[in-house]
């Protein structure tokens, strides 16, 4: 707008006969105007997803607190929820299914609590991501900010989640014999390409549940589909032994198994690198990378339609 | 020549004729899943999802139809016509927060809607609303820690004691709308849209809400005013765009259209 001001005095002149004289498209142009709601390019984009860091982290963390806030423990329930949850797996497939086979007790528990806690960061990044565009409507429609927020931001609800659950397995961990060591360093690299990774899949989920809401309903079938192929409540390669091993690998290889075993191997003292497919720190690198930046462009691409319907 | 009676024109408007939003013949089409007539049996519902294309369970909803116009810096505008005319469909397009179908709108600077509903949460107490919806409207944590008391001061919620410091959920619905105001109204804007806030809160505190919408009126370049309420309009606003069926029916300057439309809704 600045550059109209000192042409003012024309267009002054010009700009009076608009609706006979200039198409609208050409007045706009002439006084900078830009379509509106029209999507930025992918480098506007990430500096405005930038610029709104704050609002991210402030929404993820306003989630978290509005979610137990009408429950009696409060808080406490972050940890009390998953724990219940381990639990419960330990009752069916420790207990009554003798899922364990050849691992101790001292290792099965650990094994069990890690898989769970695990694999529901990547489970709940999903479901949220499902319904971060189509839940949240309203906010779409009311106010500006790249909508690649809302899925980052409840990306981010979930590691939080992920990060009080942690004390929760660590001290587990310690309760069946695993001493904290070096090799415990290792969760912090493996936890954040698993969050990069589980924020590419909530935005691509959050584009296609914006588009058809029905994932909402249908996701929790795929999930639990994924959880009992993805080693949760048993180890891979002790329940498969004897398959051919193309296919033992090609169970290994999957994000979910790749993330959990890594956090199992660094935690864990009789959890050796035997129970790790090949190269697997490149496999879980390149989970993270491929997903997530596949996922932020996929998700960038309907920037524009987001908010329609 | 033909010139001359334009400028005078012009200098009646206290900047020059800048344009801010310009509408191109823009069509905003709703679509509503699940919303088809007919038989609601499950297998039904299947039959609409196999079969492909623009049918599948899928009704649409023209709430804009090809309304063209363009709006000035320092004008106020008004918004009339009859409930679901497409008033406030109109808003969300020139914000750019509903696509168009056909047409464009262009804009300098973003327009904001003046409200912040959408982001707050009740389960929070007002002190973290006031940051989160400051956040969400895109300013700084800096800029709400200096605006903080004033958003806290104008809603008046600490005057019966410190509300502020519990969640939202108890708040009288008086009460909330006053802090939803005041968090909206906290932000400076260059395309400023308000969709019928004036009607909030008590005899006292609306009073205090007009009185802010003035000011941030003189600060924004255009302001559109969306109410039901013709002396609000008459008070703030210099024109006047009457939409009816999603249609733009008259547009020009305030009285002369309000005593168009107060003769078609029979007053």
């Amino acid at each position: 707008m600045s550059e109209t001001t000192p042409d003012g005095g024309v267009a002054l002149g010009a700009a009076q006969p608009s609706d006979e004289g200039l198409t609208a498209a050409e007045l706009a142009a002439r006084h900078g105007l830009a379509v509106s709601g029209a999507r930025p390019r992918l480098g506007a984009y990430v500096r405005g997803l930038w610029g709104r860091r704050h609002f991210v982290l402030a929404f993820s963390q306003a989630k978290l607190t509005a979610q137990y806030s009408q429950a009696r423990l409060g808080q406490l329930w972050q940890v009390a929820t998953p724990l219940l949850n381990a639990a419960v797996y330990y009752f069916i497939f420790g207990v009554i299914l003798r899922a364990s086979r050849g691992m101790t007790t001292d290792t099965y528990i650990p094994f069990l609590v890690i898989g769970v806690f695990v694999f529901t960061f990547t489970q709940s990044s999903v479901m949220a991501g499902v319904r971060a565009i189509s839940g949240n409507l309203g906010l779409v429609r009311a106010l500006h900010f790249p909508r690649a927020a809302l899925p980052v931001s409840f990306a981010l609800q979930q590691l939080q989640q992920l990060l009080f659950s942690m004390i929760v397995v660590f001290a587990v961990v310690i309760g069946f014999g695993s001493y904290p060591g070096p090799s415990w360093l290792l969760v912090v690299p493996v936890l954040a390409l698993q969050f990069l990774f589980n924020t590419g899949l909530a935005l691509i989920m959050a584009r296609l549940g914006a588009r058809t809401p029905d994932l909402a309903q249908l996701m929790p079938f795929v999930l639990r589909t994924w959880m009992y192929a993805s080693g949760v409540m048993f180890s891979i390669n002790g329940i498969l032994a004897g398959r051919p091993e193309w296919f033992i690998r090609l169970m290994q290889v999957n994000p979910a198994a790749v993330y959990m075993d890594l956090v199992r191997f660094a935690l864990v003292d009789g959890y050796g690198a035997s129970h790790l497919p090949p190269h697997v720190w490149a496999v879980a690198l390149f989970w993270a990378v491929a997903f997530f930046g596949g996922g932020f462009v996929f998700f960038w691409k309907a920037e524009e339609r987001y908010g329609r319907g | 020549m033909a010139d001359q009676p334009q400028e005078q024109d012009a200098a009646e408007v206290p900047e020059q004729r800048i344009p801010t939003v310009i509408a191109d013949e823009l069509h905003i089409v709703y679509r509503v899943n699940g919303a088809k007539t007919g038989k609601g049996s499950a297998t039904a519902a299947l039959s609409r999802i196999l079969r492909r294309g623009e049918q599948r369970g899928v009704r649409t909803v023209h709430a804009v139809k090809g309304v063209s116009f363009v709006a000035y810096r320092g004008e106020a505008i008004g918004l009339i016509g009859s409930n679901g005319s497409g008033k406030s469909t109109l808003l969300r397009a020139i914000a750019g927060l509903l696509p168009a179908e056909k047409g464009r709108v262009y804009t300098d600077g973003q327009p904001s809607l003046l409200g912040v509903n959408a982001a707050l949460m009740n389960d929070l107490t007002g002190e973290r609303n006031v940051i989160l919806g400051g956040l969400a409207m895109g300013m700084s944590r800096e800029q709400i820690k200096a605006r903080y008391q004033e958003i806290v001061d104008f809603s008046g919620i600490n005057e019966k004691g410190d509300f502020i410091t519990l969640p939202m959920r108890t708040y009288s619905s008086g009460m909330a709308a006053r802090l939803r105001f005041s968090i909206a109204a906290a932000k400076d804007h260059d395309v400023l849209m308000i969709d019928e806030a004036l009607a909030t809160g008590d005899r006292r505190f609306q009073q205090r809400s007009e009185e802010r919408i003035r000011e941030l009126r003189e600060e924004a370049g255009t302001v559109f005013l969306v109410s039901h309420n013709n002396t609000s309009i008459r008070d703030t606003c210099d024109r006047v765009l009457w939409l009816e069926r999603g249609e733009l029916r008259m547009d020009g300057p305030t009285e002369e259209v309000l005593k168009e439309y107060e003769k078609f809704t029979g007053k």
